[in-house]
C-alpha cells in the first residue's frame, strides 16, 4: 500500500503523465495530509511547475500562498517573543516548525503551522508566563480539569493565544512529560543550542537534538493530526545535515545521552521505509533500525499515510485508536492514565469550532 | 495515427445537462458516486442522502453541465442526515467536504442552504491562489459590475433583479479577482435571498425558479434563487472589472448615484477582501490594480426598476 502523495514526495518526477483524475487524488492526499504548501514548494524546486495540471495548480498555489503568509507572521510573531521574554536568564530557545522558518532549513519547506512552540528552563516558566500574559497572550485552556492536567502532568503550559493577532503559543520546559517513560535531560538541550546568526537572542537546538525532538514529537507525544507531515519534516532535516561532517555517529552518541534512542530507532526505520530517506546502513543496523516490530509495525504503515479515504485500508481505525492508546501509555504510568482516560470519558471535550473566523460570515453560520 | 477508442468517445462525449437527468438518477449520483457539475471555474461533486436535497438541487442547477467521471474535481462536499436517535428526533443534517466537517450540524430541513454555505466556504477557505471578495457581481457585454457590502444593505436582493434584467449572474456573495485585477468570475451559483427579499424577487421576477423556502436558519429565512439559464450559459466568458457600486437600499429613497474616491472604494474593497491580510503585500497591490481598472460609485435606491434603470444607464455610459 502506497498513497499517491508519498511515491510524488519520494519521485516529484512523477508528476509528468498523471491523468487528471490522479491529480485530483493527489491534491485531495495532499490537502489531508497538510502537505499541499509542501508539494508545491518541492514542485518548484524541482522545475516541475508546467507539468502540474491548471486545476491542481490553484490548489497548489493557494496552499503555497498560505504556507508563505505564515512564515512572515511566525518571524514576526519570534520577534515579539525574543522582546517580551529578554527578560530571562537564558535566550529564546524555538522548537519545530518556528525553527526551522527561523533557521531558513529545508524543512521549512511550505510548512503550515497550527502554532509556534518555544523552549524555556522550567525554573523560569513563571517568569515567563506572567512576562507573556503582560503582552497579551493568554490561556486558551479555560477547563480547571485540563489546566491542572498542563501544570501537573505535561511538559508544557496550557496553550496560550494572543489576544489580538490570535496565534497560538506552546510554551514548553523539556520536550516529554515528566511523567513519560523516556527522560530526556533538558538542560543538555539547552547548552547545545545554537545562535541564529540573523536573529540574535534566538536560538535553535543543535542539529542532532532537533532531529531527535522531531522524532520523539512524532513517535512520542501522542499528537496524531499531522504523522505523515512530522514524518517529511524528519525526512528533510536528515537529508540537510547528512552533509555535516560526523553528523551520524553524533546523532547516534546523542540519542543515547538524551535516553532518545528509541525514538530514533522508529525515525530511521520509517524515514527510510516511507520516504527512502538515505541513511547510512551502518547507522541503521546501530541503532537497529531493521528490527520488526509486530504491532508497531501494524500501526505505522497505516498512520504515516494521508489522512484520507484514498490510503486508508479497513484496519486504520484500529491502528488509529491504537496508536491514541500508545500516545497516553508513553506518557503517563498506568492509574494515571486511567484517571485522565475516565475523566475524558465523562466529559469529553466540545466540538470544535469553525477553522476560519471569516469564512464563517461568508457561509452564514451563526 | 489513430486515437485509442476510449479517448475517441471522450472527445465526442456530448454536453449533459443536469435538466436532462431524471430524479431517479439525480438520486443516484447523490446518494452514489456524487452528482459532478460545473460551476463558474470550479467543478464540484455533491452528495446526499437526504431526500429533500435532489429534486431542489435538479430546480436550481437545471442548466449546470455535468463534468465526466474522469475530470478533476475541486471541491468534493456532501450533505448527509446525522444517524442515531438523531434520524427521528429534530433530524439534523451535517455537511462534510472531502470527509472533513467543517461546522457544526443544522437541522435538516435546511440542508441545501447548507450545502450553498459550504461551498462558499471551500472557496474562502481554499482559494487563495486569487483575490476573494465578499461582494456580489453582475456582468454585461464582458463588462463586471462589483457590488460589496455588508449583509442588510440589499446586494443578494440588487443582484437577483438585475439578473432578470438582462445583466449576467457572476456570484451573489463571492467574487474573484486575478491577482492582476484583469479579470473576474464568480461561481454562477444560486442566489441566497433573506426574509423580505423573498417574495420582492417573486413579484419583481415571476419567471425566477426559488427553492422552498426554510425557515428558522441563522439569516432568518431564506430561500434560493437559481441564475438564470443565460448566466449559467455564458459562465466560461472572461469578463473584465469595470465598476464598484456600494448599494444601499433605504425605503422610499430615489435612486442616486455618487462618486466615490478611489481610496474609498479601495478602502471598502479591502474590509470585504476575505483574503486581503493572508495575501499580504500581494493584496494589496491586487486591490489597488482592481480599483484602477473601475470607476467606484455610491449608490442609494428604493426601487428595483428605478434602480435597474440608473444601473443600465451608468454601463451604457449616459449616467
Amino acid at each position: 500500500m502506497s498513497a499517491l502523495l508519498i511515491d510524488v514526495m519520494k519521485q516529484p518526477s512523477r508528476v509528468r503523465g498523471l491523468t487528471p483524475a490522479q491529480w485530483d487524488l493527489l491534491v485531495r492526499q495532499a490537502r489531508h495530509a497538510n502537505l499541499l504548501g509542501r508539494l508545491h514548494e518541492l514542485l518548484a524546486q524541482a522545475g516541475l511547475i508546467d507539468a502540474v495540471l491548471p486545476q491542481a495548480l490553484v490548489h497548489l498555489r493557494s496552499a503555497g500562498v498560505m504556507s508563505g503568509r505564515q512564515h512572515v507572521s511566525v518571524r514576526f510573531e519570534v520577534g515579539k517573543l525574543r522582546d517580551t521574554l529578554r527578560g530571562l536568564s537564558t535566550p529564546l530557545v524555538l522548537l519545530k516548525g518556528a525553527a526551522y522558518v527561523a533557521a531558513g532549513l529545508p524543512a521549512a519547506l511550505g510548512r503550515v503551522f497550527a502554532d509556534v512552540d518555544i523552549l524555556v528552563p522550567r525554573s523560569e516558566l513563571s517568569d515567563a508566563e506572567s512576562a507573556l500574559l503582560l503582552t497579551g497572550w493568554i490561556s486558551a485552556v479555560t477547563d480547571t480539569y485540563d489546566q491542572r492536567y498542563y501544570r501537573e502532568w505535561m511538559h508544557e503550559l496550557p496553550a496560550m493565544r494572543h489576544m489580538e493577532r490570535g496565534t497560538a503559543l506552546d510554551v514548553h520546559h523539556t520536550i516529554l512529560p515528566p511523567t513519560a517513560r523516556l527522560h530526556p535531560d533538558p538542560a543538555l538541550l539547552f547548552a547545545a543550542a545554537v545562535d541564529l546568526p540573523d536573529l540574535p537572542g534566538v536560538r535553535v537546538l543543535a542539529p542532532p537534538d532537533m532531529v531527535l525532538h522531531s522524532a520523539t514529537h512524532l513517535f512520542f507525544d501522542g499528537e496524531n493530526d499531522n504523522l505523515l507531515r512530522d514524518l517529511s519534516d524528519l525526512d528533510l532535516l536528515l537529508r540537510h545535515f547528512a552533509a555535516l561532517p560526523g553528523f551520524w555517529p553524533d546523532l547516534v552518541a546523542r540519542a543515547r545521552a538524551l535516553d532518545l534512542s528509541v525514538p530514533l530507532r522508529l525515525a530511521l526505520r520509517h524515514t527510510r521505509g516511507v520516504l527512502d530517506t538515505p541513511v547510512p546502513d551502518e547507522v541503521f543496523a546501530e541503532v537497529d533500525a531493521g528490527r520488526a516490530q509486530p504491532l508497531l509495525d501494524f500501526i505505522y504503515t497505516r498512520m504515516l499515510q494521508p489522512a484520507h479515504s484514498s490510503a486508508a485500508d479497513s484496519l486504520t481505525p484500529l491502528a488509529r485508536r491504537l496508536l491514541y492508546l500508545r500516545g497516553h501509555w508513553q506518557r503517563m504510568p498506568p492509574p494515571m492514565l486511567a484517571r485522565h482516560l475516565l475523566h475524558k470519558a465523562l466529559f469529553p471535550p466540545k466540538v470544535p469550532h469553525m477553522p476560519l473566523p471569516h469564512a464563517q460570515e461568508a457561509a452564514g453560520q451563526p | 495515427m489513430a486515437c485509442s477508442p476510449q479517448h475517441q468517445n471522450r472527445l465526442t462525449l456530448p454536453i449533459v445537462k443536469v435538466r436532462e437527468l431524471s430524479a431517479r438518477e439525480i438520486r443516484q449520483a447523490l446518494r452514489g458516486p456524487g452528482l459532478r457539475l460545473a460551476t463558474g471555474p470550479f467543478r464540484c461533486s455533491m452528495r446526499s442522502d437526504i431526500a429533500e436535497v435532489g429534486p431542489e438541487l435538479a430546480r436550481l442547477y437545471a442548466e449546470h453541465e455535468l463534468v465526466d467521471d474522469n475530470a478533476f474535481v475541486d471541491f468534493y462536499v456532501s450533505v448527509t442526515s446525522s444517524g442515531g436517535l438523531r434520524r427521528w428526533i429534530r433530524p439534523q443534517a451535517l455537511f462534510n467536504v472531502d470527509e472533513v466537517a467543517p461546522f457544526t450540524p443544522l437541522p435538516r430541513t435546511q440542508a441545501v442552504a447548507m450545502l450553498e454555505w459550504g461551498l462558499n466556504w471551500c472557496v474562502t477557505a481554499y482559494c487563495h491562489h486569487t483575490l476573494v471578495l465578499h461582494a456580489a457581481s453582475v456582468a454585461r457585454a464582458g463588462r463586471a459590475m462589483i457590488l460589496p457590502a455588508p449583509p442588510g444593505s440589499g446586494k443578494s436582493t440588487l443582484c437577483a433583479a438585475l439578473v432578470h434584467r438582462g445583466w449576467r449572474l457572476l456570484s451573489d456573495e463571492l467574487t474573484l479577482v486575478d491577482y492582476d485585477g484583469s479579470r473576474l468570475a464568480g461561481t454562477t451559483r444560486p442566489v441566497n435571498l433573506k426574509n423580505e427579499s423573498i417574495d420582492v424577487i417573486a413579484r419583481f421576477a415571476p419567471e425566477a425558479v426559488l427553492s422552498r423556502p426554510m425557515h428558522d436558519t441563522s439569516k432568518g429565512t431564506v430561500a434560493l434563487m437559481a441564475p438564470p439559464p443565460q448566466s449559467v450559459r455564458a459562465a466560461a466568458e472572461p469578463v473584465a472589472p469595470a465598476w464598484v457600486v456600494l448599494p444601499r437600499w433605504r425605503a422610499g429613497a430615489p435612486a442616486r448615484l455618487t462618486p466615490l474616491e478611489p481610496g474609498a472604494a479601495f478602502m471598502q474593497l479591502a474590509e470585504n477582501a476575505m483574503n486581503y491580510h493572508l495575501l499580504g503585500a500581494l493584496g494589496f497591490e491586487s486591490l489597488g490594480r482592481l480599483i484602477d481598472r473601475c470607476e467606484a460609485w455610491q449608490f442609494e435606491y428604493g426601487d428595483l426598476d428605478e434602480a435597474i434603470a440608473t444601473l443600465d444607464a451608468l454601463e451604457r455610459g449616459t449616467a
